[in-house]
């Protein structure tokens, strides 16, 4: 087991939830991404945009902060110091991909982050049922497609 | 024709009370957009740091068959620990520092919808190694295949928007 990768995973946790109690405690909303960024988009009318827009500046800032510190902070499995790892597959898996991570945490109200950071803190039971669906059906996709069809990634 | 500016919901609503009489200076529109900013880079940072900007990581971590990668495992307990806590110390507080009241998800139900969300969000989680957060930060990094997923991603959003507004 690589250690130092599973130090950098604790310490960025804490900043996650660092972020999660910021949030609440600042401007009393949960760090649900797909919902700060979803409404962003595609609320109508538009409200709480500029709070928002700046969370996903923050967002994309983070990562790019890291990279010009150098340090190798970064935590890409089998390249230490990298910060942004590559997708796993061409335009036409991403797209199936990403149409079913915007429709499904669109219809179900939040992801990894409102349903399994800020949901389970709360210990609410509709996010500890979505953040156990979720996590069973990607590791049954994963089994499926690197061990069952076999040529997946 | 129509202005849509932010303050547009407020503007629309004839009896609309003023909840931010008051400290306006506190609950100014600058200082929410900078303590938006600040949640979103400690966000970024933590998945930066914690390589969960890498989608290998993250596949590693849902593939228990193979040579599983237990970092995710790390990051969601020391997040999900951290914001237990801090959750509960902003909470005795009673209010936000520059909001006027927390929002909270009132929902209770176990639905199809909630249920059947989180499962196709789990294939594509599965497919891909991106949930939300992760793959929007990692935007300096951008590639086609991501840019794809970002792009049907935010279709899938609207496309959800209009089945259950």
């Amino acid at each position: 087991m690589d250690w130092m990768a599973s130090l950098q995973g604790l310490v960025g946790g804490v900043l996650i939830g660092l972020s999660a109690v910021w949030l609440m405690g600042a401007l009393g909303r949960i760090a649900g991404i797909s919902g700060i960024i979803g409404n962003l988009i595609t609320q109508r009318p538009k409200g709480d945009s500029a709070w928002r827009l700046a969370f996903v500046v923050g967002l994309v800032s983070g990562p790019l902060l890291v990279m010009a510190m150098g340090g190798g902070l970064g935590n890409v499995a089998g390249a230490p110091g990298v910060v942004i790892g590559s997708p796993a597959g061409g335009v036409p898996l991403m797209l199936i991909a990403g149409l079913l991570v915007g429709l499904g945490t669109g219809l179900g109200s939040g992801c990894t982050s409102g349903h399994g950071v800020c949901g389970l803190a709360r210990l609410s039971p509709r996010s500890m049922a979505a953040t156990g669906v979720f996590l069973l059906t990607a590791i049954a996709t994963v089994y499926v497609m690197r061990h069952v069809i076999g040529g997946g990634v | 024709m129509k202005s849509t500016d932010a303050n547009s919901t407020d503007a629309n609503s004839p009896d609309a009370n003023s909840p931010d009489a008051n400290s306006p200076d506190a609950n100014s529109p600058t200082v929410k957009t900078a303590a938006g900013y600040i949640a979103g880079l400690l966000f970024g940072l933590g998945l930066a740091i914690s390589g969960m900007t890498d989608p290998a990581r993250v596949l590693g971590f849902l593939d228990v068959a193979g040579a599983w990668d237990p970092t995710l495992m790390f990051v969601l307990g020391s997040a999900v620990g951290t914001t237990f806590v801090g959750y509960r110390l902003v909470f005795a507080r009673g209010e936000p520092l520059f909001s006027a009241n927390f929002q909270l998800p009132t929902k209770q139900a176990l639905d199809g919808k909630l249920l059947g969300g989180a499962a196709l969000f789990g294939i594509g989680w599965g497919l891909s190694g991106y949930c939300p957060g992760p793959a929007i930060a990692s935007i300096g990094g951008i590639s086609l295949p991501l840019l794809a997923l970002l792009a049907a991603m935010v279709a899938g959003w609207f496309i959800a928007k209009r089945i259950s507004p």
